[in-house]
């Protein structure tokens, strides 16, 4: 059977934040561009589009990966976690909680990249040591804080988190 | 971005196909880090992407009979550095896998796709050519292996022809007391192009270099397999001197140029440098240790 | 062990206490900034909105001889496009309130669109409405521009040149004795500053270091790129929605380009993703505009990266020359600076500020500093953090520097004993008020970096260096309107952009003064209809000024409240005395919230208001210390620990001030190492992607161990001083410095880039 070729406007079925979703968009589009222009989820931002700042950081089929990378059609059949879905009804997630108190953001656009990777991170390795932080981060740029109390807050996190695993 | 066409074959057959049926205008997408970026700043123009993510065989990442390894050219980075049979066995190419991009990016992006993106700076490239590495072509006309040392053909060109994809890399099995290592220089910890990548593999019987091969990124149009600098090393002690004398064939086999990335007079020095560096990380890991020098 | 700087070290030279200043809640705006709902620029999608994009030029210094639109207007979901016609004539108008008010409107109004000439690689041609941004990416490729191509003048060195090619054919130079030059040249402007006899100075000097010092251009880097959605209603109301440093200078800035009523311009500052700078001044406000009063729609432009690279304002590359004569014993007789800064395509580089920069950290008798402002084919240059004092005191700190090397005198004695403070003069202003120089630098001596041997390592160069660093500051104008609630919560409109926790900052203040929690506050960042007149989110003057506005509105609304009490108690308002947030006279005490319900009851609900213009800002002083590792055979600088010292005047909220000194020295470091733009000898700029225009990564750098100084600021009833730029001056030194210990090789450039470094080994070898 020969595959389809698709073009014009695609109708994509996806998982968002564990919700089943629909959405129609041209192959060129992004990922990124299908969630923040098409599915209002505007958390993950547009810094470079090109793969060097992480500010478009999304989980998809619970790997890392730059929404800016990835064309819409590719979601399809895929499972999307994005910064909307981080905290829960009962209240922010650890990360978001610890970025707050130890004043790891200053003007924000990056915040949300930076907690959805550094979410994946502690999910892959709970007990990170600073390095290892830094070089899980390094593809999240920010330049207002100089780093510091951001790494800071991720380690404080997961001792928050190993605390009450 | 210009409108594209997007296909998603299951099989090698229909890739070939699509391939076949737009020439020049498609091209296979596996992490898309590379091709999609490209397209959209214009550096190429290409009208159909072909995904290879749904094909089994490009996807594979397994160990042979006879102890090679098959490495699915859409395979994406993250995967060989949680392979520890993989990670154990071709340590340089875990070496750049470890280094593309960022982490997220390293989610999505493949070697096969750093191999047919075709930079003279891609990272995975001199780590498979110290492990000999072999590519796996499907095409109109059948299926056909070239070695990687012979597959870039100018900056961003290789060999594959309308219609061709890269299937899979075949890795020998390393001999036992080898080793190897990439590193490369760049002016950040991360995130950065090479200025010079170098990758050497060593085979030691005790103290004594028996195999050895050395490759250079980001100092010619190609990579470059530096054939000379491995075969001067044979007989030698893995030991400092010997070193040099194979860096300094590096150095001289280096054809560098000035970009906004680097200089001629500092990518000689580097050559130099990271093909030393290169030499003491393979050394380290076939004595069952690992490199000290940096990542 | 490693310094904990979750909580950094505060050292205060006063005795006041506070209730809610130097406390460390969590900030107002935080909730929103990590779940991502805080709306940004970008965020905002309006009914009906097309999608803009900009033509630019490919040609660094070109004629335009034709622009054909046609074929981009026949594409399929093209609306509109523009040019510079679409702009009215600027004349001989001058730029109003703003940024930088007083220059001449053509040029502003030129570098939103070029008129009959690009003048650098980058620049803006036309501008396109589509149904969607690809659509619009597209039809930009179907503008069809014939250009007569120019040679390019990339350097001021160059542009200087009395045989340059002139790039604006009317620009005669304002010299620095008030006359214009009769012959038009690149050389906007002359300034000149001289204090005391330098030759006399010079002459008395044992020695005299005389050095010279390149730079590369630099951007802020911000990692929100530039934005803006505007609906132009057909009885002329102009909404704009954007993410500016400053939205009332955006409106002065549309008024004056559009020749259109301040009054039916309105401005809605959206959430700002740094600025630093960068976003001072309008881009993409005037074309949405005059976009969507074309096509009825409102229209959404957003720059990608390497727009914004190539095209907004980037901070000057240039020259400063540093001569400074000192006698045997270390005392600075004279001092010679000589500064000439890129202005980019357009007249106005910030090269004053660093003339006025240069020598600050020290009293010297004589001194004397020329400065040039350069037209060259580069983008318009802008501010960036300490605009220009960057640039000088890498020269003047690393010949401090060598000076002490050459005499064996400690660097920080050199620095203590011949520091300025309360009294001496400053370039071009007042004598200092009050300031802290002495206490950071007495700080940094007694700092635990200082104080730790640096650690050598078998095979590796290391250094430890040190440098001062001082920026004025600066006042400008602040509004603040506060509404009291019936339950004694408090929502103060304020109209500076917050990019760094400022809501909180200036909420802190008002909270102080009036005596309630500073979680009772809610502060808004307000509207341009909705709040006064406030300058921009800039020259570390939002803490300062605004929150100067905070505590005047503050007292205003608490002597309300003492009325509305002293006709409910029927007591003299003077007999009611305030402590602690409560109101007490004659028996009759109430909180402020009870006061709240009880003149809510009487239909009296205050309303405190202020607006101000402080002028005393008291100027900030920082000193760094740097620790590197130099790799000898790649020239690759690594650094090792670092340790930032501040005089913060009083730090109204402790974390954001350590984030400030924190975040600027990364961009120092940055600036040091790495970040600068990279051009071909056409005057192309090579590196616009933040792939290849280095920025800093956590990996790069270690954590900064801060310092607070607490000398507070007299200009200011908290003692606050700006605390957002100084940071990023003098870190370049400080490596610079650093570098030369580990190495012995001095570095004249910035960056210090591996080649440059690697090179100037090989050259020392």
């Amino acid at each position: 059977m020969a595959t389809e070729i698709q073009s014009g406007k695609v109708h994509v079925q996806t998982t968002i934040n564990g919700e089943s979703v629909d959405f129609l968009a041209e192959p060129r589009e992004s990922l990124l561009e299908v969630l923040r222009d098409n599915l209002g989820l505007t958390g993950a931002k547009e810094g470079c589009n090109n793969g060097n700042c992480g500010a478009c950081n999304v989980v998809m089929d619970g790997v890392l990966v730059n929404s800016c990378c990835v064309l819409s059609v590719e979601a399809a059949g895929a499972s999307i976690e994005t910064i909307e879905g981080v905290a829960s009804p009962e209240g922010l997630h650890p990360l978001q909680q610890s970025f707050l108190e130890n004043a790891a953001l200053q003007c924000g656009v990056c915040t949300p990249g930076f907690i959805v990777a550094a979410k994946a991170l502690l999910e892959e390795n709970p007990n990170p040591t600073e390095y290892e932080v830094r070089w899980w981060l390094a593809g999240n740029l920010c330049r207002c804080t100089g780093y510091d109390k951001i790494v800071r807050a991720v380690l404080d996190a997961a001792e928050r988190m190993r605390a009450e695993a | 971005m210009r409108a594209i066409q997007y296909a998603a074959p299951s099989t090698v057959e229909d890739a070939v196909a699509i391939l076949a049926e737009h020439g020049s205008d498609a091209r296979m997408l596996a992490g898309g880090t590379d091709l999609i970026v490209q397209v959209r700043e214009d550096a190429r123009d290409t009208g159909v992407f072909v995904d290879a993510k749904q094909i089994p065989e490009l996807m594979e990442l397994s160990v042979n009979a006879d102890g090679s390894t098959t490495l699915g050219a859409a395979v994406p980075c993250y995967r060989l550095y949680n392979d520890a049979q993989f990670t154990a066995s071709y340590p340089a190419v875990v070496d750049a896998a470890r280094i593309i991009g960022s982490t997220g990016i390293q989610g999505r992006a493949s070697v096969g796709g750093n191999l047919c993106n075709s930079g003279p700076a891609g990272d995975t490239i001199p780590p498979l050519i110290v492990h000999s590495a072999v590519c796996n072509i499907a095409g109109p006309d059948g299926a056909r292996t070239v070695a990687v040392e012979d597959f870039c053909t100018a900056p961003g060109r290789n060999v594959l022809a309308d219609g061709e994809l890269l299937v899979s890399l075949t890795l020998p099995k390393p001999p036992a007391g080898s080793g190897s290592h990439y590193l490369r220089f760049i002016p950040r910890n991360e995130m950065d192009i090479a200025v010079v990548g170098a990758g050497a593999s060593l085979e030691l019987d005790g103290d004594s270099i028996t195999a050895a091969r050395v490759s250079l990124g980001a100092v010619a149009p190609t990579p470059l397999f530096v054939q000379a600098a491995g075969d001067a090393l044979i007989g030698l002690t893995a030991d400092e001197d010997s070193f040099a004398v194979a860096a300094d064939i590096a150095r001289d086999a280096a054809s560098p140029i000035d970009d906004m990335r680097g200089t001629i007079a500092h990518r000689k020095q580097l050559s130099y440098v990271l093909t030393q560096r290169a030499l003491r990380g393979a050394r380290a890991r076939a004595q069952g240790g690992s490199p000290t020098n940096g990542h | 062990m490693a310094v904990d700087t979750r909580v950094g070290q505060t050292i205060k030279h006063h005795d006041e206490e506070y209730k809610v200043i130097g406390t460390r809640p969590i900030r107002h705006d935080g909730l929103e900034k990590v779940t991502g709902e805080a709306r940004y620029g970008s965020d905002i999608n309006l009914p009906g909105q097309l999608h803009g994009k900009v033509l630019r030029s490919p040609h660094a210094h070109a004629r335009i001889v034709s622009i054909d639109t046609s074929r981009a207007e026949a594409l399929d979901g093209v609306r509109a496009v523009i040019t510079s016609a679409a702009f009215p004539d600027p004349g001989d108008k001058l730029t109003g309130g703003g940024e930088a008010p007083g220059l001449p409107l053509k040029f502003k109004s030129a570098n939103m669109l070029a008129r009959g000439k690009v003048h650098y690689h980058g620049h803006a041609i036309a501008a396109v409405a589509a149904a969607n941004p690809h659509v619009a990416a597209e039809a930009l490729k179907l503008i069809d521009v014939e250009y007569e191509v120019l040679d390019p003048v990339l350097e001021v060195w160059d542009a200087m040149k009395p045989d340059a090619p002139v790039i604006i054919e009317d620009l005669y130079t304002a010299k620095a004795d008030g006359t214009t030059a009769e012959e038009p040249s690149n050389v906007a402007a002359e300034m000149l500053y001289e204090v005391g006899d330098v030759d006399a100075g010079f002459a008395e000097a044992d020695l005299v270091v005389d050095r010279e010092f390149t730079f590369g251009v630099v951007h802020q880097g911000y990692i929100e790129t530039h934005n803006a959605t505007a609906h132009w209603l057909k009885d002329g109301h102009l909404h704009v929605w954007c993410s500016s440093q400053g939205a009332f200078t955006i409106r002065q800035e549309l008024a004056d380009l559009l020749d259109h009523p301040i009054t039916k311009i309105h401005v809605v500052p959206m959430e700002i993703g740094g600025g630093f700078g960068g976003k001072t001044t309008a881009y993409l406000e005037p074309l949405a505009a005059l976009l969507s009063r074309q096509t009825g729609h409102p229209i959404k432009m957003a720059m990608d990266r390497a727009d914004v690279l190539k095209a907004t304002g980037p901070t000057p590359g240039g020259y400063v020359r540093v001569k400074l004569g000192v006698t045997n014993d270390g005392m600075i007789t004279a001092g010679y600076a000589n500064l000439a800064f890129d202005a980019g395509g357009y007249p106005g580089s910030v090269v004053g500020a660093g003339c006025r920069c240069v020598f600050a950290p020290y009293n010297m008798p004589n001194a004397k500093v020329e400065g040039f402002d350069v037209v060259v084919n580069k983008p318009k240059t802008h501010a960036y953090r300490a605009p220009g004092a960057t640039h000088a005191e890498f020269a003047s700190e690393t010949v401090v520097d060598e000076i002490c090397r050459t005499l064996d005198i400690d660097p920080v004695e050199f620095r203590l004993q011949n520091s300025a403070k309360e009294g001496d003069w400053q370039l071009a202003m007042p004598p200092y008020p009050r300031i802290g120089h002495i206490e950071c630098m007495e700080a940094a001596r007694d700092s635990a970096q200082w104080q730790t041997p640096l650690e050598t390592a078998p095979g590796k160069k290391r250094g430890r260096g040190i440098a001062s660093g001082f920026w004025f500051n600066i006042g400008f104008t602040s509004s603040v309107t506060a509404k009291l609630n019936s339950d004694g919560s408090v929502t103060l409109l304020e109209g500076s952009t917050d990019i760094g926790g400022t809501r909180t900052s200036i909420a802190m203040q008002f909270a102080e003064t009036l005596g309630i929690p500073v979680e009772d506050v809610d502060p808004i960042v307000a509207d341009t209809d909705s709040v006064g007149q406030t300058d921009v989110t800039g020259g570390s003057r939002v803490t300062f000024a605004t929150g100067l506005a905070a505590h005047n509105a503050a007292n205003d609304m608490k002597d309300q409240i003492v009325e509305g009490l002293a006709d409910l108690w029927d007591v003299a308002a003077d007999s009611i005395t305030h402590a602690d947030g409560t109101f007490s006279a004659n028996g009759n005490s109430a909180t402020v919230g009870e006061a709240a319900g009880l003149l809510e009851e009487e239909g009296v609900f205050p309303i405190g208001k202020n607006t101000v213009t402080p002028t005393r800002e008291g100027g900030a002083f920082a000193v760094h210390i740097a620790d590197v590792e130099v790799d000898d055979e790649t020239g690759k600088v690594e650094v090792l620990r670092y340790t930032a010292v501040q005089d913060a005047g009083v730090a109204i909220y402790p974390p954001y001030v350590e984030g400030q000194m924190q975040g600027g020295v990364v961009q120092g470091v940055g600036w040091a190492l790495n970040e600068e733009y990279v051009y071909d000898d056409d005057g192309h700029l090579l590196n616009a992607s933040l792939l290849d225009y280095r920025m800093p990564t956590a990996l790069d750098v270690p954590n900064i161990e801060t310092i607070i100084v607490e000398v507070p600021n007299p200009g200011h009833p908290y003692g606050v001083r700006g605390v957002g730029e100084v940071p990023i001056v003098p870190p370049p030194a400080a490596m610079a410095n650093a570098i030369h210990d580990a190495t012995g090789v001095r570095m004249s450039h910035l960056p210090m880039s591996p080649a440059r470094v690697q090179a100037a080994l090989a050259a020392e070898a």
